[in-house]
């Protein structure tokens, strides 16, 4: 390259790294400035006033504990051990855990590192080391505290409601009840329900009850009822469960292989190279945008109001927003498809389905495989969110569990599986894509 | 293909004239193969139908008839007030602009994060080469997590608003970009990246200056898709939960009776929307992929 050649060239070069520079900074401008205005549109600054921090230590300490209660009725005076103080989780009366001491008027409750409260006729002592005594009487005027002062932050007092929260437990006093929370890790009854003969066994007793030991109902063996009182578990309800996430991935899988059966022979009339109406082409075409244009939302409101809540609902609704994505792509597929495979089975002689056959087939079964799997597994997930508003499957389970406000361990419960879920179908589709198109 | 018909030990060699019936045997054995997997896929349909049919509330051919019952008695009572339909278009507007800012922010928050953790997590590019297997199983475990979990546990935390559920679909998003960007960043030639290892360059200045401007058009591609995902998982999310549009139609849902033209003026909204945006995509994606 000769001087004289590059000067112009060099001026035009520069021009354009300029103009490029201004672009480049440009894009980062303009990015940032939108999220500027979204930040404000959404209201991010008022975000800190309005979100709810102790929803959120709720939820993570229900993540992974559970709490205990040890409630006395201040009028009748009945003693009460409820797990996360719920019908289902309630000891029998008169039993308690081994912390849980009572001869009928004076209660020990004992939360563990010299932590102990004591319920009597007179009222309750709530003992904190390193703190001193903290007691409380019902009076005339309202409830009475002694406590060392100047009182700690962790005691809130009111005229009918004292509470203290230490890192042992919540200890609550009201004229009707007082109450005491004890927290443990882990989820509560996740295997057996208090009303089962194996409940609070360790894994060692179990192997040995169900492999050897005696039986514990004489008219079972040990491992069928095990296994029964497991999958029928009042608190998980497990083979529910169970049944969710299969009802699931069956919408997933009908919804996912009839929507491509239906759109096969669609995006086959809808190719340039297949069909030559182009009217009825048209036509089609138009058909998939407006399918796609509706949205699964639309589509699930209005079949669920045909079919009700349920899993053939959730199916039908990805069928239907699935012909739309899969009659684009499909037919893009076969559109692209190489002519030369065509022409050379057409020299043989071969007849229009022939050519269909074994011309055209063999090049977009692959691509069409792989793209009806990929859409398996993001269907799976797409089946939890139909399923939330159709009213069926884990998505069902999830969105009751959210709306109760304290199962939070059933949500975690939920999540952990639904992600499982997903990732399981993402692997089966996977394996599945290599083996039928890889492996032929 | 003529090995395997003909076996492996010399002795056992069909001869040469059997080369047929050894072609033709194989076909009958991969079509039995064909058949088998045909039929095990219909009788999976087959019961897979009549057991969601099951557990339906209402079953399938006794809904048949009802499907165009709604959609009729919406859109009668929304044809005699189709006066107000332009009116009530306007009035959700706003409601509209929030969803799309929603799926907009979060599909330009998700590409960036995208762009950081699919190049940590590409083989021959990332930072940090041992680390880049825990990238691609944090990737995996994003995607794997359905908008609709976070964005329900986090409006219990966070209240309602847009807010929740930027932050889940921007999750998601990150998981599902992450992947294809990866995807695309392993097949970028590596000699620019030489090129700017021999001048000192900082990892930093590589990526940008080696391997962005490879990618970039197919990396812009995808992210248009996923935006024009993002704008219905944005409306459905809206209905379950948060605000935007999606929060609009389920009122008007739930309304009832005399809110009909409301719904389709919601509907008509949001299906323009979907159909613009989608068509813009399309043509921006084809420029980019297979140029001007």
């Amino acid at each position: 390259m000769t001087i004289a050649l590059a000067t112009p060239a060099t001026g035009d070069l520069l021009d354009r790294f300029r103009r490029r520079r201004l672009a480049a900074l440009a894009v980062p401008a303009a990015i940032l400035a939108y999220l500027a205005y979204a930040f404000v549109a959404f209201d991010v600054a008022g975000l800190a006033g309005r979100a709810r921090l102790d929803n959120a230590a709720i939820f993570l300490s229900d993540f992974v504990s559970h709490k205990v209660h040890v409630t006395r009725d201040n009028r009748t005076g009945t003693l009460t051990t409820a797990i996360e103080g719920e019908a289902r989780g309630t000891y029998p009366a008169g039993s308690h855990p081994d912390w849980v001491t009572t001869d009928g008027t004076v209660t020990t409750v004992d939360l563990g590192d010299g932590h102990v409260v004591t319920y009597d006729d007179t009222g309750a002592r709530y003992v904190v080391p390193g703190y001193g005594t903290i007691d409380i009487r019902p009076g005339e005027g309202g409830l009475q505290l002694t406590a060392p002062l100047p009182l700690p932050d962790w005691i809130s007092t009111s005229a009918n409601r004292i509470g203290v929260t230490t890192g042992h437990g919540r200890f609550t006093y009201t004229r009707s009840k007082v109450e005491t929370f004890r927290y443990f890790p882990g989820w509560e009854m996740f295997f057996f329900t208090l009303d089962s003969p194996f409940y609070g066994k360790g894994a060692g007793e179990l192997a040995a009850l169900a492999l050897w030991g005696d039986r514990v109902d004489p008219a079972q063996a040990n491992l069928p009822h095990m296994l029964r009182d497991f999958w029928t578990n009042r608190m998980w309800r497990h083979g529910d469960v169970a049944w969710a996430i299969f009802e699931t991935v069956l919408m997933a899988f009908l919804g996912t292989m009839g929507g491509g059966l239906i759109a096969l022979p669609m995006a086959f009339l809808a190719a340039r190279n297949i069909n030559p109406l182009g009217p009825l082409r048209f036509a089609l075409r138009r058909v998939f945008d407006f399918v796609r244009g509706v949205d699964a939302l639309i589509w699930t409101i209005v079949l669920a109001r045909a079919f009700g809540p349920g899993p053939m609902t959730g199916a039908l609704a990805i069928l239907i927003t699935d012909i739309g994505s899969f009659g684009k792509t499909f037919s893009e597929a076969v559109e692209n498809l190489d002519e030369k495979q065509v022409e050379g089975v057409r020299s043989t002689g071969a007849n229009g389905v022939q050519r269909l056959r074994f011309g055209v087939l063999p090049q977009v079964v692959p691509v069409l495989l792989s793209q009806l799997l990929y859409a398996l597994e993001s269907n799976t997930r797409g089946a939890t969110v139909v399923g939330a508003i159709v009213g069926g499957g884990i998505g069902l389970m999830l969105t009751q569990a959210i709306q109760t406000q304290k199962d939070w361990e059933e949500v975690a419960y939920y999540m952990v599986l639904i992600v499982l879920m997903v990732m399981a179908m993402d692997s089966l589709s996977g394996w599945l894509r290599r083996k039928l198109i890889k492996g032929g | 293909m003529v090995d395997i018909a003909f076996g492996p030990e010399p002795g056992q060699r069909p001869d040469a004239g059997a080369r047929h019936a050894a072609y033709l045997e194989l076909t009958r054995r991969k079509r039995l193969y064909g058949g088998l997997i045909l039929i095990l896929f219909v009788a999976l349909m087959a019961s897979g139908f009549v057991l969601a049919d099951d557990r339906n509330a209402g079953g399938f051919w006794n809904g048949l008839p009802m499907l165009t019952a709604f959609p009729a008695e919406v859109l009668s009572e929304a044809w005699a007030e189709r006066s107000r339909i332009p009116g009530l278009m306007a009035g959700h507007l706003p409601a509209l602009i929030e969803t799309l800012n929603i799926a907009l922010v979060s599909t330009l928050l998700a590409t960036l994060m995208a762009t950081v953790l699919a190049l940590l997590s590409t083989r021959g590019l990332a930072r940090w080469p041992r680390l880049t297997m825990p990238f691609r199983r944090l990737m995996d475990a994003m995607r794997a997590v359905p908008e609709i979990v976070i964005a329900l546990v986090l409006i219990f935390i966070l209240g309602g608003g847009p807010v929740p559920a930027v932050i889940a679909i921007t999750l998601h998003t990150t998981g599902a970009l992450g992947k294809l960007f990866s995807e695309v960043a392993e097949n970028a030639d590596l000699k620019p990246v030489e090129g700017l290892t021999s001048t000192g360059a900082s990892w930093g200045q590589k990526m940008w200056l080696g391997v962005i401007p490879q990618v970039a058009p197919n990396w812009l591609s995808y992210a248009l898709l996923r935006l024009e995902i993002n704008v219905r998982a944005s409306a459905i999310l809206g209905f379950v939960g948060s605000g935007g549009i999606g929060h609009d139609l389920k009122l008007a849902m739930q309304w009832g009776m005399g809110s009909y033209a409301k719904v389709v003026a919601i509907f008509l909204l949001l299906f323009v929307t979907i159909v613009a945006i989608d068509q813009l995509s399309d043509r921006a994606r084809h420029r980019l992929v297979k140029g001007k």
